[in-house]
């Protein structure tokens, strides 16, 4: 389970999280929604130690992200990422690219981690390309290759950040169908998104954010399809 | 008596250790330079400003004087301080020295070729920083700097004539030596060029290959 609770960010004189309190339980699908700038993507940064808090706390399965005594490298294991931009690594291949995390970082052999990634790769669909470099591949190839390095790690946690949004509109549909799968494999998942029918058709939580703070969070049916607040209503007028 | 005699196939054997002599020194200051510039070069890129500021001095020093001066400066140093070294070893010190110099800022340029988010991106696969160094930002980096690291190795053998000033018997020196005897100065100093030019282009165009690759 993941607890954030009362969670401040700032940048500099900027507050860009202004207290914000969620819990993800095993299994469940959160969605975020929200303007640019409201402070979605940085929430994921600080659930994985990329950036630090400046207030509150956040407990992955009970460990505090940012007690300084935490290992942050065994932590991210625990949170699979997966960025706007996949940020493929250029120099290996595809298979190269998942097996590395699993051969470094848990120290399996070659063989073994290899045979981890390719399940993962063919999971996500690029079990045909497990030797080409990513360079010569599609942004929603390439995509799905950065979602496959993330579960070769078998984390418990999947951290999406707006994984579509640097795609072609053709290639969108792809790496959602990916997220759909990995959210009927049961895995629990928070996806910050400006999809928002995927959002009404995956999640179980949607969290809508505004300047810093949740201003309505509920189920898709309640926040997307009757919201109360009235940014949330102006927002999705616009978006939808 | 004849005051001088003309070059033969005797003195192939002379010219020969001139030649091995300068691929010797340039095959040493090129390795330490690249060792030294690539451990500098990463300092520069991480570093933090004061880092940055103390190591520019210095580098700036090593590109700015002349390397004829460095050597001549540094033996004449050295053996002022009582401990003389073979014009060889200061020879090696220096033009290694100066190599590292620029190997500095061809290896800087690589690391900061590597971009932050693909850094970020191996971070959160749970991998340290160095893991992330090794595993990453070096193969990336310098698949990027090779082009420039041919250039600044060619110009260490073209530059490593220069030695023959504190006595090192490169192949210059041997050149000088045989034109002092034979008096014939065109052909010897042909005949040198013409070697330089036989290691350097092959290398300069594998360079210039390697550069067309990888903007492919």
């Amino acid at each position: 389970m993941i607890e954030i609770k009362g969670v401040h960010k700032s940048f500099g004189d900027l507050e860009v999280l202004k207290g914000i309190d969620l819990d993800v339980k095993k299994g469940e699908v959160v969605s975020i929604i929200g303007a640019s700038g409201s402070g979605k993507s940085t929430l994921l940064y600080c659930i994985n130690a990329i950036e630090a808090i400046n207030g509150g706390k956040i407990l992955v399965d009970g460990v505090d992200v940012h007690d300084k005594n935490t290992d942050k490298n065994q932590l991210r294991q625990n949170l699979g990422m997966v960025f706007q931009q996949w940020n493929s690594f250029p120099h290996l291949t595809v298979l190269e690219n998942a097996a590395l995390a699993p051969q470094v970082v848990k120290g399996f052999s070659k063989e073994k981690a290899e045979e981890i990634a390719t399940k993962e790769l063919t999971h996500v669909g690029l079990g045909d390309k497990l030797h080409e470099y990513p360079t010569k591949m599609s942004g929603g190839q390439q995509q799905r290759l950065a979602i496959a390095r993330a579960l070769a790690m078998d984390p418990p946690y999947m951290l999406f950040d707006e994984v579509t949004s640097a795609l072609d509109p053709e290639l969108v549909g792809e790496v959602l169908d990916t997220l759909r799968l990995l959210r009927d494999d049961g895995m629990t998942m928070i996806c910050v998104t400006h999809e928002i029918a995927f959002a009404k058709e995956v999640s179980d939580k949607v969290a809508f954010f505004h300047k810093g703070l949740i201003e309505e969070m509920g189920t898709p049916q309640q926040v997307l399809e009757n919201p109360q607040k009235e940014r949330t209503k102006q927002f999705l007028s616009k978006v939808l | 008596m004849n005051l001088f005699t003309p070059i033969s196939w005797n003195d192939a054997g002379f010219i020969l250790t001139g030649v091995l002599n300068t691929v010797y020194i340039s095959v040493i200051a090129i390795f330490f330079g690249t060792i030294l510039g690539l451990v500098l070069g990463f300092a520069r890129a991480e570093g933090n400003k004061i880092v940055n500021m103390c190591l520019g001095g210095v580098l700036d020093i090593l590109k700015s004087v002349p390397l004829i001066i460095q050597l001549i400066l540094f033996s004449t140093f050295i053996g002022a301080m009582g401990y003389p070294l073979e014009p060889f070893v200061a020879g090696s010190i220096i033009l290694s020295l100066y190599t590292m110099a620029f190997m500095v800022e061809v290896f800087r340029s690589g690391f900061d070729n590597v971009p932050a988010a693909t850094k970020k991106a191996a971070r959160s696969l749970g991998m340290s920083y160095w893991q992330t160094v090794r595993h990453i930002s070096i193969p990336i980096g310098m698949r990027s700097v090779l082009p420039s690291w041919i250039g600044v190795g060619l110009s260490v053998i073209k530059d490593s004539a220069l030695v023959s000033v504190i006595g090192y018997m490169e192949l210059l020196r041997t050149a000088e030596q045989l034109i002092s005897r034979s008096q014939q100065a065109v052909m010897i100093l042909v005949g040198v060029g013409l070697f330089y030019f036989l290691i350097s282009y092959p290398l300069s165009l594998y360079g210039k290959y390697i550069e067309r690759k990888m903007t492919r």
